[in-house]
């Protein structure tokens, strides 16, 4: 059984100011699962909606997201549970201990008034039920591993440096040894040299644990790198979803057969063509499929009709009612 | 302009409310248009009579339709009022915009002038200048002082603003578009600065009101032009309460209060439609 | 003959004074000069902390140098003062910002910044002179006037923005542009259009940009020449290609190595 289910799942920003209610249709309709132990990256420019899918599949929700419909099922050693319907208190016994989230800004979860000991404290000490000194004891062996000094602990976030905040939070997140972690573009605002650093840190992590990692990033090169699995999102749907060789080396769905070919390698100067028009306005979408208003292959049907998400070879999903051929 | 206004009313309780209130109020002193009696004449009705179906809001000791006066009062009031909130976010935005866009000297000169009026005593002051003033003391004249006393506050809001405003891109922009220092002050940084001229506008016409009832009651005004402070200094000077004749205190106080309660109201509600991340943050279905 | 633009021994300090606990240097020590008969792409490689912002800026005469000379057509920029003399910098050199949607007022709408330029730098008066100026400008850049009239910020993609940004540079005829980091907060589906239209503006209006960034990928494809700095300092120069084909520095070195290649890493084994 996969470790998490989405099926069918619509999150939709409602809002009504002055009376004129507008909906955003943040997430569409996504169904994907997620493997014991495997990398899943998720990957979509702006208005795409990958970030409302995982606010909404960490029930990390607020007025004025609603889900609309669908269900988050995760399977940990607990016994399933169902995010959408589990209380506040099923939903903080897993929270952190068989979930947890490593952030795009480490200071938006270091405290930067209080040493860094007390965010392992507040996040992971009831979780690992261990009397005080013991904890930090595995805290600090845990940093080690992760070739952390334990002098860090003591420090305050600012005295760290950009990239050394990220791999804290890094430990932060799964240092109760979590079955899924959720990273949401943890890697952004980080230099390229201390990028490298980080995402091989957070590879060992998840090789060590064996966890699961939902991976959420515009940059396709680290998804490159990294991902096992990969899904492209468009305006709020899932347009392409397979292993990421195999997405690379023969994309069907045109967003993503353009959006690799448009991306510049080092040592490549053969010109680049930039997909034409603009991202989908999620408040009024285009009829039928999302991407016909900027696809070269784009027919009545793909107006009037939503293309399905198929399989069109083992394990890759395509939504396209004329995909790519494969060379 | 006047859809916003109308959807605010529609759909924003606390917008509705104080409009209401303020309606009433402003309506109320039109009345003194109306009024049979000019407002210094006395004993032109029976004094001390109660509310009645005669006179609405009783008689005064001095012979006066505590009704028609008080319209005149609550009108002056309002002027008053709305005087000097005008004069003092004209001083306020001049200071503080200039201040936050130049930076450098001229900031620090200008705070430091603004620092020094934050500090001074209004209510010691102004009793200092009655004094000195005495029968040249005029309501111009103390909607004057109390305006140049009342900038300082939201000098210092308005230029961090500014401030913030200076370093933004799009000033950047609009420098590099060839736009003067007064173009970009006026049609780049003030609508982000507005909101905070209509809040603070609001509090001030409670301030100035508040004060000018309490110089009023104390008898440091001109004591023959009726306000609503005004009225309460003679009611008191007739031993209105002791005498049994509630009706001379209790009309004035719950028309002041009405309209404070109407502004304050209007200033959060409009703070929070101005404010557009407020606005996407609740969900008004 | 004149060079276009030329540093010499540029430096930016910050802190320094009787009370400062020590001095910053942003910017220690750079040289370069562009010339304007052969108009090119220069690119400045940095990370975060490494002074190429503080450069940008000071070439853009928004910061003033505190040691070393920047000359713009022979002319030193600290010796320009007065409404008059700024003005008549900025018609030549005009710049490009990073986050397109802050570099419009998102209370105003997009137009009005088309207009103003055309009014005061291109020196066109008159309604329908200046719209024309506004017109061609955006169709130079791919849009048109009637497609953006009247619009707000938040009504425009990111790519649009930052090609409606370009046309605004454009319309003083300027000579430089200096572009600080355009493309990193656009989507990557539309970053290629915005670079290619640089790269034309440079074979086509024989413009000079200076193109600031990170993304040694975006260098790679775009660049003449090429400067790379780290914390302040130029630690290795030239040829855009050679430079980043076969890097000397350590920290070249470093830099191309860290850099991730959007292709699967062939017998990668992934968990």
């Amino acid at each position: 059984m996969s470790v998490l289910a989405v099926e069918g799942l619509r999150a939709w920003y409602r809002t009504g100011t002055f009376g004129v209610p507008r909906d955003v249709r943040a997430v569409d309709g996504v169904s994907l699962s997620v493997e014991a132990g495997e990398i899943y990256g998720l990957a979509g420019e702006s208005s795409s909606g990958k970030t409302t899918l995982i606010k909404t599949i960490a029930a990390a929700t607020q007025p004025p997201l609603e889900v609309m419909a669908g269900t988050i099922t995760f399977a940990f050693p607990g016994g399933p549970i169902e995010m959408q319907r589990a209380d506040r208190r099923a939903l903080a016994a897993i929270r952190w201990r068989h979930l947890s989230y490593i952030m795009q800004g480490s200071m938006s979860v270091l405290n930067p008034v209080r040493r860094v000991r007390h965010a392992f404290v507040d996040f992971a000490f009831r979780h690992l039920g261990q009397p005080k000194p013991q904890f930090l004891e595995t805290v600090r062996a845990h940093l080690q591993r992760l070739q952390l000094g334990p002098d860090v602990l003591d420090a305050f976030p600012h005295q760290l440096s950009g990239g050394m905040r990220q791999r804290v939070t890094i430990a932060l997140a799964t240092v109760c040894r979590p079955e899924f972690i959720i990273a949401d573009e943890p890697t952004t605002a980080l230099d390229v040299v201390v990028q490298k650093e980080v995402l091989a840190m957070i590879r060992e992590i998840q090789r060590e644990l064996g966890s699961s990692v939902l991976f959420v990033t515009h940059d396709m090169a680290v998804h490159a790198n990294l991902a096992d699995r990969l899904g492209i999102m468009y305006g709020g749907r899932l347009v392409e979803e397979g292993r990421t060789d195999q997405l690379f080396r023969t994309p069907r769905h045109p967003y993503t057969a353009h959006l690799i070919a448009s991306l510049p390698r080092l040592g490549d100067t053969a010109p680049k063509a930039g997909l034409s028009g603009t991202p989908p306005n999620l408040a009024d979408p285009p009829s039928g499929c999302r991407f016909h208003p900027r696809c070269p292959r784009a027919t009545d049907l793909c107006r009037r009709e939503v293309p399905p998400l198929e399989p069109m070879a083992a394990g890759h999903r395509v939504a396209c009612f004329h995909p790519e051929p494969v060379a | 302009m006047g859809s916003t206004f109308l959807a605010l009313l529609r759909s924003n309780r606390q917008f509705a409310a104080g409009i209401v209130l303020l309606a009433l109020v402003a309506g109320f002193s039109c009345l003194s248009f109306f009024s049979p009696w000019p407002p210094n004449d006395s004993f032109v009705v029976p004094p001390d009579l109660p509310p009645s179906a005669d006179y609405w809001f009783g008689t005064t000791s001095r012979g006066q339709d505590l009704f028609w006066l008080l319209s005149f009062a609550i009108r002056n009031t309002l002027v008053f009022g709305i005087v000097v909130a005008v004069l003092s976010r004209l001083l306020a935005l001049l200071i503080g915009l200039v201040a936050g866009y130049s930076g450098g000297v001229v900031d620090r000169l200008l705070m430091s002038i603004n620092d020094t009026f934050i500090v001074i005593p209004l209510f010691p002051i102004l009793v200092l200048f009655y004094f000195v003033l005495k029968d040249h003391m005029s309501w111009g004249l103390l909607a004057l002082m109390m305006a140049c006393l009342g900038w300082s506050y939201d000098a210092r809001l308005i230029r961090s603003v500014a401030l913030s405003l200076r370093h933004r891109e799009f000033t950047e922009t609009g420098i590099f578009s060839g736009m003067s220092t007064r173009q970009i002050l006026v049609e780049e940084h003030l609508p982000y600065v507005l909101p905070i001229v209509f809040s603070t506008t609001m509090n001030n016409i409670n301030w100035s009101i508040g004060l000018e009832v309490t110089l009023s009651v104390l008898g440091f005004t001109d004591i023959n032009t009726p306000t609503i402070g005004v009225m309460i200094y003679w009611a008191n000077q007739h031993t209105a309460l002791v005498a049994g004749i509630w009706w001379w205190i209790f009309f004035p106080v719950l028309l002041v209060v009405m309209t404070f309660i109407g502004l304050f109201l209007l200033a959060v509600s409009m703070n929070e439609h101005i404010d557009p991340r407020s606005r996407l943050g609740r969900s008004e279905r | 003959m004149t060079a276009l633009l030329e540093l010499k021994d540029v430096s930016r300090v910050y802190g320094g004074g009787p009370f400062a606990r020590r001095q910053v240097a942003a910017v220690s020590g750079v040289s370069f000069s562009l010339q304007e008969a052969r108009p090119e792409i220069f690119t400045v490689v940095g990370e975060s902390g490494s002074g190429k912002t503080t450069l940008a800026r000071m070439i853009l005469g928004m910061v003033a140098p505190s040691s070393g000379e920047i000359r713009f057509q022979g002319t030193d920029l600290a010796t320009i003062r007065g409404t008059a003399g700024r003005l008549a910098f900025m018609r030549k050199v005009q710049p490009i910002f990073q986050n397109p949607f802050e570099a419009f007022n998102p209370m105003k709408r997009v137009d009005r910044y088309l207009f103003a330029t055309a009014r005061r730098m291109a020196d066109v008066s008159g309604e329908a002179a200046i719209a024309a100026a506004a017109d061609t400008a955006l169709r130079s850049v791919g849009l048109s006037l009637a497609e953006i009239r009247g619009r707000f910020p938040h009504q425009l993609s990111g790519g649009q923005l930052q090609r409606i940004a370009i046309a605004r540079a454009l319309i003083s005829r300027p000579l430089l542009l200096v572009a600080d980091e355009p493309v990193s907060m656009i989507d990557a589906s539309l970053r290629a259009s915005i670079v290619n239209l640089l790269r034309e503006l440079r074979d086509n209006s024989g413009l000079a940009i200076i193109y600031i960034t990170h993304d040694l990928a975006t260098a790679y494809y775009v660049s003449d020449r090429i400067i790379i700095m780290r914390q302040g300092r130029v630690v290795e120069s030239g040829q855009a290609r050679a430079v980043l084909d076969d890097p000397q520095h350590p920290y070249s070195k470093l830099l191309k190595s860290s850099v991730l290649s959007p292709e699967v890493p062939t017998g990668a084994s992934h968990a």
